[in-house]
């Protein structure tokens, strides 16, 4: 056994992208790719001995192992509340592309209506009100790492998203120029494209019941 | 300030019942503020109490604590109920994830159309019976423990005895082909803050019935 993480999943973003981003985020770690699935779903992640299944359980680990949870239990709080915050909005993105032709239009405004006005807002005034770099401690946590990807997934949808959010904007650059980031960022790594029709495809045929 | 923690939700299971759950288990006594209208939602909306704008809310040390998730951490953590160290925890997290899911299932059973209700109770059958279930048999047959994890009581046995007795409400006879699962549940039962939280009286919350839906869409549509 190579003692790296092993990644089991489609070729593509879905419920596991969260998990590349935070492994990349921690740095060196180098990833490769079968397993038993305890509930006989994927994401599967094999990581220190363990088979682990289940996006959040497998974020969890990762972040308390390589210290990306905070100092203590109010801010592991906060950090949890941020992220599943995140969470959601991305849930939203995740399913878009399975969203039927005619649903597409509403699904993407539904999109933009909740990113302005329910989840940038918070963390737009959390920066504003502590002009620290990151969302919490003033250290790098999970909840940065999340908050970058969902930025920057939303916005490949929704180019102009951020612009009435000048924290925003200055958070994704500082999180984007830290050396493990801007590298995950870079053609050539572990990061995974948007879904396209192929991708599509490939899960209505693998999850199809 | 009373120092007990105070939820903030509709009187009903929903996502606050799997807190009410862990505070009982733990042996924390808890206040609640019942949502009974919009007008309810609408000011903790407005007097910025909700971080997203949405319950459940737990007004616990000093924290607005919003996301069902957070708030088990948090009191998992904080109540020795989340295992002794890191993978254990993972291991926790993993049983705890899945037992969501089946949740999730059980809950939206009130919410659909007339047409797909036998279908989507099969599809629970189905999934408690040969996905979950199977695996929770077979962790406690191979250490043969009283417990899920680490020979010590944790929050996975308490979200576990919750989603058992919620799946036997919809189908009595679900844990049938499940002797280890059966004798789980006496067990845990017996533990003397849930068996508290299992007599009359207590502030665990009944199914919701389908005259009740109205009242409830009306709070958050």
């Amino acid at each position: 056994m190579s003692g790296k993480p092993r990644l089991t999943y489609l070729n593509g973003r879905g419920r596991m992208e969260p998990v590349r981003w935070l492994l990349a985020a921690h740095s060196r770690l180098v990833f490769s790719t079968d397993g038993v699935l305890m509930f006989q779903q994927v994401p599967l992640v094999e990581i220190d001995g363990m088979k682990m299944v289940q996006t959040r359980a497998i974020l969890s680990y990762i972040a308390g192992k390589y210290n990306l949870y905070g100092k203590d239990l109010k801010e592991r709080a906060l950090i949890d509340m941020y992220v599943e915050g995140i969470t959601d909005l991305m849930e939203m993105i995740l399913m878009f592309p399975f969203s039927p032709p005619e649903a597409k239009e509403k699904n993407l405004d539904s999109i933009n209506d909740r990113a302005i006005n329910r989840y940038f807002p918070v963390f737009e005034k959390v920066l504003k009100q502590h002009g620290q770099d990151f969302l919490v401690g003033n250290k790098f946590s999970w909840a940065d790492v999340q908050l970058i990807e969902a930025i920057l997934a939303v916005e490949e949808k929704i180019p102009a998203v951020l612009s009435g959010f000048p924290q925003l904007q200055a958070f994704k650059i500082r999180m984007s120029n830290m050396p493990t980031i801007k590298k995950f960022l870079q053609p050539g790594s572990r990061r995974k494209p948007p879904p396209d029709e192929r991708y599509i495809e490939t899960v209505l045929k693998i999850f199809k019941k | 300030m009373s120092g007990k923690p105070k939820l903030h939700y509709f009187n009903g299971r929903g996502r606050m019942e799997s807190i009410r759950w862990l505070l009982a288990a733990a042996g924390v006594e808890f206040e609640e503020c019942f949502l009974e209208t919009k007008d309810d939602l609408t000011k903790l909306q407005k007097d910025g109490s909700l971080l997203f704008q949405q319950v459940p809310m737990v007004e616990i040390d000093g924290m607005k604590m919003v996301q069902s998730r957070a708030i088990g951490n948090y009191i998992a953590m904080k109540y020795n109920l989340y295992g002794k160290d890191l993978k254990e925890r993972a291991l926790i997290d993993m049983y705890v994830e899945a037992v969501i899911d089946l949740n999730e299932l059980l809950m939206t059973h009130i919410l659909q159309p007339a047409d797909k209700k036998e279908q989507h109770f099969a599809t629970i059958v189905d999934k408690a019976t040969n996905r979950y279930f199977p695996v929770y048999e077979k962790v406690l047959k191979d250490h043969g423990q009283d417990f899920l994890v680490g020979n010590q009581f944790s929050r996975a046995d308490v979200q576990l005895l919750e989603t058992l007795l919620m799946a036997e409400e919809c189908k009595p006879d679900i844990l049938a082909k499940f002797p280890l699962l059966q004798s789980f549940k006496a067990r845990i039962s017996n533990i003397p803050t849930i068996k508290k939280f299992l007599q009359p009286g207590s502030q665990r919350k009944p199914p919701l019935q389908e005259k009740d839906l109205p009242k409830v869409m009306k709070i958050f549509h």
